[in-house]
């Protein structure tokens, strides 16, 4: 009994004594989250976003765009060439009837895409207009399609290398790649190669697969709501998430996976309305895309500013080189690994080509940004071009939206929150089979993964963007350095199974199915 | 000359009366060859999360030993016992599209199937399985009551 009373007093006093301390804190938490996180996180994103001596351009943009280029020569423009085969498989051509019921070439696809299509195309692609210009655009769909070749690449080995398990689940992505594909080529290091990949990816997992979300999700329900501290809104996506992922409540991911391919083409049929409502300024967008691209229309940085944001974004969005979607694709059931590789060449396809073009033509036909219409440049608000109401991110992209119809910034705060929900959850598996390559299956280390992540939700959505961004992109580029110096080694095992492949497609071996 | 019957089952009382109607087809026929097929409704162009596409080979096997035990093997018994060998299938995909593919594949002359177990706004909006297949089949269909 006294016990019982020292402690309720003991309880009543903390609570008096803490209340105004954590009213006071509650007000600063997410700048204290802030502070913290870009501190400790800055090293990380300065190393990987270095800039070549003497110059401002960062050498990981450089070494995404040399890759795309070597696996587009490599391939002889495996991109254009298998477009058309690419569109045939998913369309189940080829498909075995036998094999019905297993995992489809559309269902690896579309499962992909969600994990990709989300704020990189809403948030990403107004980060990379509103401080790159509309010029921004036209690097980026250049370096869409040359990320398909980067695609191709990994998504064929991802399948060709996964684990296949006695229970009859799978487990693919870089990890197993390098490792198997370098013991089978004799090379050494596949193994620290693998290890690397598994912890760039688990710490991109939280970063763009997680924080980014969060942090945009938060920015877009606070924009229509009114300001509110993000951890709120950390915490009830982190509750949602963790019922999800840990809990085993399966329907809310299910729903989600249904939900979020019709935002998407809510999305992009919203974009065409607002394109082709205002069609007579198309020619004037495009205009502004090309002389932008080459000029930068006195963005900073000029056309180099314009090019790396392009690039960096276009990277960031469509993941291609990354690695992440290896994980996703490898689950396919095919005998033909390679089939896996042209499906997947689709995906920055839909992601970059399509879709982010979509947001930046809105954007620059809204007419947000200030430009002065005496020399027809951009107007400058630090580093970022002025815009009208003076947004940036996932806020910037609504504005566009509701120049046209005011009621958008709904439907988007919707979207938004649903692709955040669905990347977080694609992201929690890629970051999970890392976290199990380094630490073993078992109930408590997966759990223990599940944990941080969650955790993370809410970091990501208290911090400010700048921070989050960095670091996002800094972890994501990160698994690229490792995913993409191992490509180099084994992507000579992939023109053997492309040339194989190519033969037997010749003399009638391989034939579509009739259905 | 033998002829070939395909029957569809669906699990239902429906099915039990096309298995019993085509074993009494079968001898009036004579020489006749049975195939019993159970066909697990899929679309190939569904949207999964990663966690269920990893899993889907073992759940695909866990769903055709389910069929088999439930619908096909307690068919086949039945049929054995009435003195007909006969072969059973499970396969995934569209019920009435699969159907028809199947009954090709094996050469059947005939196709017997249970009347429709849909009801209500899901058979208005795309018809009963049973019906597609009267509509598009490419051999004579007959549907038990």
């Amino acid at each position: 009994m006294k016990f019982y009373q020292k402690v309720m007093l003991s309880l009543g006093t903390a609570s008096a004594l803490v209340s105004p301390a954590v009213a006071q804190e509650a007000m600063t938490l997410d700048e204290k989250v802030n502070e913290a996180f870009a501190a400790f996180t800055g090293p990380f994103v300065n190393l990987i976003f270095a800039p070549f001596p003497g110059t401002s351009f960062p050498w990981i943009v450089m070494w995404l765009v040399i890759a795309a280029t070597v696996f587009t020569i490599y391939f002889s423009f495996v991109q254009l060439k298998f477009f058309k085969h690419a569109i045939s498989l998913v369309k189940g051509d080829y498909s075995d009837p036998n094999d019905a019921g297993e995992v489809s070439h559309f269902q690896a696809l579309a499962t992909a895409l969600s994990g990709t299509v989300g704020l990189g195309n809403i948030a990403g692609v107004a980060v990379a207009v509103g401080i790159g210009g509309p010029g921004a655009t036209f690097w980026m769909i250049l370096a869409g399609l040359m990320g398909m070749a980067s695609k191709f690449t990994e998504c064929t080995l991802g399948v060709k290398y996964r684990n296949e398990y006695p229970d009859g689940t799978v487990s693919g992505g870089p990890m197993y790649y390098i490792s198997k594909g370098f013991s089978e080529l004799g090379l050494p290091g596949g193994k620290i190669l693998a290890i690397l990949f598994s912890i760039f990816c688990i710490l991109g997992a939280l970063g763009g697969g997680n924080m980014f979300q969060a942090n945009q999700a938060h920015a877009q329900i606070s924009g229509i709501t009114g300001a509110y501290p993000g951890w709120i809104t950390g915490v009830i996506f982190a509750a949602v998430v963790f019922i999800v992922i840990v809990g085993g409540v399966k329907s809310i991911a299910r729903v989600t996976e249904k939900v979020v391919p019709f935002m998407g083409i809510l999305y992009v049929g919203a974009s065409l309305v607002i394109i082709l409502m205002n069609y007579d300024q198309i020619g004037w967008a495009f205009g502004q895309i090309f002389s932008g691209a080459f000029s930068g229309l006195g963005v900073a940085g000029g056309m180099v500013g314009a090019l790396i944001q392009g690039f960096k974004r276009a990277a960031f969005s469509n993941e291609a080189g990354v690695g992440s979607a290896a994980i996703a694709h490898s689950a396919v059931r095919t005998k033909e690994p390679i089939t896996e590789g042209f499906v997947s060449l689709l995906e920055p396809f839909i992601d970059t080509v399509v879709i982010c073009t979509m947001t930046a033509l809105v954007i620059t036909i809204s007419g947000q940004l200030i430009s002065d219409p005496a020399t027809g440049l951009y107007v400058l608000d630090g580093a970022h071009i002025a815009t009208v109401d003076g947004n940036t991110g996932v806020a910037l992209t609504s504005a566009a939206f509701a120049s046209a119809f005011s009621w958008f910034p709904y439907v988007l705060a919707v979207a938004v929150v649903l692709f955040a929900f669905s990347t977080m959850i694609s992201w929690s598996y890629y970051g999970l089979k890392s976290w199990t390559y380094l630490f073993g299956e078992g109930q408590t280390s997966e759990l223990v993964f599940k944990v941080i992540f969650c955790v993370f939700i809410v970091i990501g959505a208290a911090a400010n963007l700048g921070p989050v961004i960095d670091f996002s992109d800094a972890a994501i580029f990160a698994m690229a350095v490792v995913n993409i110096t191992a490509l180099y080694f084994l992507m000579k095992l992939v023109k053997q199974e492309l040339l194989s492949y190519v033969a037997r497609l010749a003399s009638g071996e391989i034939k579509k199915f009739t259905h | 000359m033998t002829s070939k019957i395909m029957i569809g089952l669906d699990g239902h009382g429906s099915g039990e009366r096309a298995l019993a109607y085509a074993t009494k087809l079968a001898k009036v026929i004579g020489s006749c060859e049975l195939v019993v097929v159970y066909v697990i409704e899929w679309s190939p162009y569904s949207f999964q999360t990663p966690e269920e596409n990893a899993e889907r080979h073992k759940r695909r096997e866990e769903e055709i030993s389910t069929a088999m035990d439930r619908v096909i093997n307690p068919a086949l018994a039945s049929l054995k016992k009435a003195g007909f060998s006969a072969k059973g299938i499970v396969r995934h995909g569209h019920v009435a599209d699969t159907l028809n593919d199947l009954s090709e594949e094996e050469n059947a002359e005939q196709i017997v199937v249970g009347r429709s177990t849909e009801s209500g706004l899901i058979k208005r909006f795309f018809g009963s399985s049973t019906a597609n297949l009267v509509m598009h089949a490419n051999v004579p269909v007959t549907v038990v009551g």
